[in-house]
């Protein structure tokens, strides 16, 4: 696919140059006439804004690939495991799948990859799925990208999904970017909402790109599976149905050892997360009250998937919790996706060292405290009620 | 040894911003950078180089010409060779398309013991790239990886995931994704800049670096950016009072989620 | 932010780009913790090496890229300061180790010791001062007597930066003490020589990030072939020295004041009282004016003294000494009245103007005091219009 112009029927109007998203366009300097450079994607958005008709999409012949397409069927989701355990996005993306499967009218399957862990599979038909294809092997005993894409591809080889969607996580984002070139499809990465366009059976994949400052959506028109990584807790899972079941379909593969061994693994964080750098980060002040109560604190971060614990001056000073935990002036500077402040007033010297949060929550039972002037959203009550409240709705 | 090091020029996203009314990227004063965690791999290189003499660290990157100035900041931080692969043949390349470009770019250099990628770029975010490289180089491939040790052609690599790490073995070659942790990059030296200066990098095009035409930019790209459109916007300053704890906390969450911010 | 054209060199502004993005980087975020503890930046010296950036004063031929433009080493010793001035005389006090070995050494003393510092691995210290033996330099007492091939250096110097850190130091001592200044000389001294240990550590008001030390000498056997030029020459030696190490001391003046310069302009336009950024009240505003155009001034002085060192402009002494005093008292003012733009904010540990106006202090205080400064500058004129009216 690509952009054609046709400079006998362009005018030079440059309509179609404020449109591109992505710059692409501009007119040449001799006649105003409009030229494309390499930024273009082919998105079509200039095409529909041409007065004179001057633009189309040169379309490559499809036939023989949309042939191909059509023998791939059904919706898969890869089921992450880590050492026998089912990761939390996987259930939430079999509740999404339910629903994207249900629109395609085709079944929902879970791909389960591992040694010993055959009895996963029952989890995965009471949230949802239709079907569990299983490779149980030696090799895959252990997560190593290698064989877990090697099995994944031998799979969607013979089995051909129309798509395929695995969780945004160390093990989703590292193994299922060599299976999409192995399988000779796109991926599309991270995405935060997914729906389906029922008539061209596309997998609509919509994702944050540019650190978050702009969404695109992306569809891969031609190849299939349409393949896409999936950002933990955007979906919800459904509730579970006991006893529901399906069919277990196991595969035999002979796969070749691991070519990268596993010498350690070391649970849990060697140190507590560094405000500095965190993407999320909950802070106490002096309206925390006591050391222990940062446990309250605590529990939110963890809600939250691992937030930094970050502190005022008041509470580092009155011995709550170390130095190495304080924002502002003296303190760190921060700038995480999320902050949300507990207890604190917000005086200048705290907020000089977060403010350029991306969104900041504020918690504070005074409704005149200046941290309510930065704050997007502000919660005025007390955060011995609210801050519990927040972690039940959160883990809901 | 031979370490071959991807970078990728960025603009600086902390500034990149859509234009509410026209729908495009404003992309006017957006300075472009070296990828901040390819900087991370390039120190990772240069300390190995330091580390084990007879080292030679080449620096691989794929874009419009401009990008050359990424090719010698490296140069100027100590990477021995540069290779500038640059044709409107790879334009609106997605994963796919550049990581098959860049393989046969480094399938033209001297065989490398290790390829080395930042954990992703800060632009198109993906981190499907250094994966993909590996696939086609025909490489295992660490990804997350945030220290390394070499002895007798094996490497030992630490690699992160979400609540902890792995101590990993692999024999070389090998392709890692590098992690902000792994160190700090160094900045470029005085004698380093003034060699980068003089230096005058001629483009590898698609036709040198012998890949396959088809296999090359956005017609050979399964996937396409059909739309882009600003995130939600902020709330901009509420504030809730006078409701049940319970109330504002389950509104709050579902903003958030609404907002795809958890 | 508008400057003025100094007439810079492309590798001068390059310097400053590179230093300037470097102190941000990695001086900042560590200074108060310097401060506090009295840490030695030597990771810091350590990584200036690594960059090229010890050796802008030093000849091409001994390893350096000194090809006639002092301004570059100025330029980096003004960068370091804005952020750290105890930072900044742990970098410039190995020129000023280098400088006697730069003016009066041998070609193959160049050769042997040049090329070292230049690189960073090695660091160099200056020692003349003594115990009873300030502003009177004169009146030093540390004795070198000529044994065979060697020299035995006995006595203490007091205060030298480096000290302990350094590898290298020039070490002034008396040959001849019926003399005088005359009956001193200059010798380069090797960290490790028998004979040679290091006294206590200064605790200090200021730059605590440098290290202030004793050097002791008892019965040190220094090669006589490390003697810099011949007997008796030392005491030329070091005022040479100074007269191209004092306008180094205007740049962390002209440093030191534009870092508390741009904090107090910073603070000024945030800091809201009766409703309004102080700022914006025209008592502070010419306060901060007055600061700038100190600031300016120092800093266009000392450029002009240095680019007429280098343009070969004779009789220097005067301009070095003019600079010095004035960029250092500039320092001392813009330091003091930072503290008073930020209230009693300024006077927390936790704002960096508290730590700047104790670090102005020294630059007053030494290589030559201002009122030595003032003192030759005196002399100059009195020398100076006495031949003019002989004419
Ligand atoms: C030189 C200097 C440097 C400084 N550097 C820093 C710095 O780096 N970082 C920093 O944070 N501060 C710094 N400060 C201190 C700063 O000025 C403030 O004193 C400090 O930030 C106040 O902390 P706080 O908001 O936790 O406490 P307070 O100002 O006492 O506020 C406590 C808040 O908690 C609320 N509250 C109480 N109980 C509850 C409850 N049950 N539920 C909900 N809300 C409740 C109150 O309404 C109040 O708003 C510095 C000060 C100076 C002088
Ligand atoms: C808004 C938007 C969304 C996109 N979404 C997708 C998507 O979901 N799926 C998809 O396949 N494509 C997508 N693309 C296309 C993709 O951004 C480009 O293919 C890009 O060239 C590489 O991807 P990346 O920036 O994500 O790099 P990453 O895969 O995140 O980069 C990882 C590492 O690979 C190396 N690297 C990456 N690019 C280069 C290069 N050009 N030269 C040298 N080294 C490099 C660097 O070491 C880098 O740190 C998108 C593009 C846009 C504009
Ligand atoms: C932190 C620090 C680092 C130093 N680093 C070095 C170094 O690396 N190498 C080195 O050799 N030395 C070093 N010195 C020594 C420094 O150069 C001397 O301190 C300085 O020359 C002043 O000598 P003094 O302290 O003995 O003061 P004094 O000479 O005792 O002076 C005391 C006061 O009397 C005034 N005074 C003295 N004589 C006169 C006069 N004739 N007319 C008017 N007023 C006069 C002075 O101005 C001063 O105000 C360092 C000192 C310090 C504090």
């Amino acid at each position: 696919m690509a952009l054609k112009i046709d400079l006998d029927l362009c005018t030079g109007c440059g309509a179609c140059v404020a449109t591109c998203p992505f710059g692409a366009l501009s007119q040449r300097a001799e006649d105003g006439k409009v030229d494309v450079n390499e930024a273009c994607t082919a998105c079509g958005a200039c095409v529909d804004v041409c007065p004179v008709g001057a633009l189309t999409l040169e379309v490559a012949d499809r036939s023989a690939m949309a042939a191909e397409a059509e023998q791939y069927r059904g919706l898969w989701v890869y089921a992450e495991q880590r050492a026998g355990q089912l990761q939390d996005v996987t259930l939430e993306l079999l509740g999404q799948g339910r629903t994207l499967a249900d629109k395609l009218g085709v079944e929902l399957s879970a791909v389960l990859l591992g040694h010993q862990v055959r009895g996963l599979g029952d989890k995965l038909f009471e949230y949802g799925a239709d079907k569990v294809y299983l490779v149980d092997h030696p090799a895959l005993e252990n997560y190593t990208a290698e064989p877990y894409a090697e099995a994944m591809s031998a799979l969607v080889r013979k089995y051909k999904p129309e798509a395929l969607l695995a969780g945004a996580t160390s093990i989703g984002r590292g193994f299922i970017a060599r299976v999409a070139i192995q399988v000779n499809a796109g991926l599309t990465a991270d995405c935060t909402e997914l729906d389906v366009d029922v008539e061209k059976r596309l997998l609509l994949q919509t994702r944050p790109a540019f650190g978050g400052n702009i969404m695109a959506c992306i569809v891969c028109p031609d190849h299939r599976p349409q393949m896409a990584t999936v950002r933990p807790k955007v979906f919800a899972p459904l509730a579970p149905v006991p006893g529901r079941t399906g069919e277990l379909i196991e595969e035999a593969l002979n796969l070749k050892d691991p070519v990268v061994r596993v010498l350690e693994t070391v649970n849990a964080m060697q140190n507590e997360v560094n405000v500095a750098g965190a993407e999320f980060i909950v802070t106490g002040g002096r309206g925390v009250g006591a050391p222990e109560n940062f446990k309250l604190l605590e529990d939110l971060a963890d809600a939250l998937g691992g937030a930094a614990i970050g502190a005022s001056r008041a509470a580092v000073d009155a011995g709550w919790i170390s130095s190495f935990h304080q924002v502002g002036q003296t303190g760190k500077t921060v700038r995480p996706k999320i902050y949300i402040a507990c207890g604190v007033s917000g005086q200048i010297q705290h907020l000089v060292g977060m403010s350029s949060s991306d969104t900041i929550i504020a918690i504070n039972k005074d409704p005149d405290a200046p941290i309510f002037g930065v704050a997007d959203i502000g919660i005025v009550g007390d955060l011995f009620q609210v801050v519990p409240a927040l972690t039940k709705a959160l883990r809901r | 040894m031979h370490i071959v090091v991807c970078v990728k020029q960025v603009p600086n996203t902390t500034q990149v911003r859509i234009n509410p009314e026209t729908n495009t990227l404003i992309r006017d004063g957006v300075e472009s950078i070296m990828n901040p965690f390819d900087e991370n791999a390039l120190e990772m290189a240069l300390q190995l180089k330091e580390k084990h003499p007879g080292t030679k660290v080449t620096v691989v990157t794929m874009g419009p010409p401009q990008a050359v100035d990424i090719l010698k900041e490296a140069v100027g931080r100590g990477a021995d060779a540069v290779v500038l692969l640059s044709d409107r043949a790879f334009a609106g390349s997605d994963t796919w398309a550049t990581s098959y470009a860049l393989s046969t770019a480094i399938g033209k250099l001297e065989k490398p013991d290790l390829v080395l990628f930042g954990k992703q770029a800060i632009d198109g975010d993906t981190a499907q790239v250094g994966p993909g490289v590996a696939v086609w180089l025909g490489m295992p491939c660490i990804t997350y990886a945030r220290a390394i040790e070499i002895a007798d052609g094996e490497a030992t690599v630490e690699r992160l995931y979400e609540d902890g790490y792995e101590k990993l073995a692999v024999s070389l070659p090998c392709a890692l994704t590098v992690l902000k942790e792994a160190n700090v990059p160094r900045m470029a030296s005085l004698r380093g800049k003034m060699a980068a200066k003089k230096l005058v990098i001629e483009p590898m095009t698609a036709e040198m670096s012998g890949a396959d035409p088809a296999k090359l930019g956005l017609n050979a790209s399964p996937t396409r950016v059909v739309k882009i459109f600003s995130p939600p916007p902020k709330a901009g300053g509420v504030k809730w009072q006078g409701e049940e704890p319970e109330v504002m906390a389950q509104r709050l969450v579902d903003l958030l989620r609404e907002r795809k911010l958890v | 932010m508008a400057e003025l054209n100094y007439g810079l060199s492309e590798l001068a502004l390059e310097i400053r780009s590179m230093v300037r993005e470097f102190a941000e980087a990695r001086v900042k975020p560590v200074r108060a913790e310097l401060d506090e503890k009295g840490i030695f930046p030597t990771e810091i010296l350590r990584e200036l090496g690594k960059m090229d950036l010890m050796g802008l004063y030093i000849p091409v031929e001994y390893g350096g890229t000194f090809e006639g433009d002092s301004m570059p080493n100025l330029i980096a010793v003004e960068e370091l300061s804005r952020v750290c001035i105890g930072v900044s005389v742990s970098f410039a006090a190995n020129g000023l180790g280098a400088d006697p070995i730069l003016i009066g050494a041998s070609d193959e003393q160049k050769k042997k010791y040049l090329p070292p510092l230049a690189s960073g691995e090695k660091w160099a210290a200056y020692a003349l001062t003594e115990p009873n033996a300030g502003s009177d330099a004169g009146a030093i007492r540390t004795t070198a007597v000529k044994k065979g091939d060697k020299y035995i250096l006995n006595g203490t110097k007091q205060w030298i930066t480096n000290g302990g850190e350094a590898d290298i130091y020039t070490v002034f001592a008396v040959t001849d003490k019926n003399r005088g200044a005359r009956g001193v000389s200059a010798f380069i001294v090797e960290k490790g020589t028998p004979g040679f240990r290091f006294g206590k550590k200064e605790d200090k008001m200021g730059i605590r990030a440098s290290a202030t030390r004793e050097l002791i000498f008892e019965d040190c056997e220094v090669p006589a072939e490390n003697l810099i030029g011949r007997e008796g020459t030392g005491f030329i030696w070091a005022m040479k020295t100074f007269d191209v190490s004092r306008p180094g001391i205007a740049a962390q003046g002209v440093g030191l004041a534009q870092g508390a310069l741009d904090e107090a302009v910073a603070y000024a336009k945030v800091r809201e009282q009766f409703g309004r950024p102080i700022i914006a009240n025209q008592g502070l505003s010419w306060l901060l004016a007055d600061m700038a155009t100190k600031v300016e001034s120092a800093r266009a002085l000392t450029y002009a003294v240095v680019q007429s060192i280098d343009r070969g402009v004779k009789d220097y002494s005067k301009f070095s000494a003019m600079c010095k005093v004035y960029a250092s008292d500039v320092a001392m003012q813009v330091t003091t009245d930072a503290v008073q733009v930020l209230g009693g904010y300024g006077f927390m540990r936790e704002y960096p103007v508290e730590k700047m106006m104790r670090d102005a202090k020294i630059l007053q205080i030494y290589e030559g005091t201002n009122q030595i400064q003032r003192d030759i500058i005196g002399l100059a004129l009195n020398k100076e219009y006495a031949a003019a009216a002989k004419k």
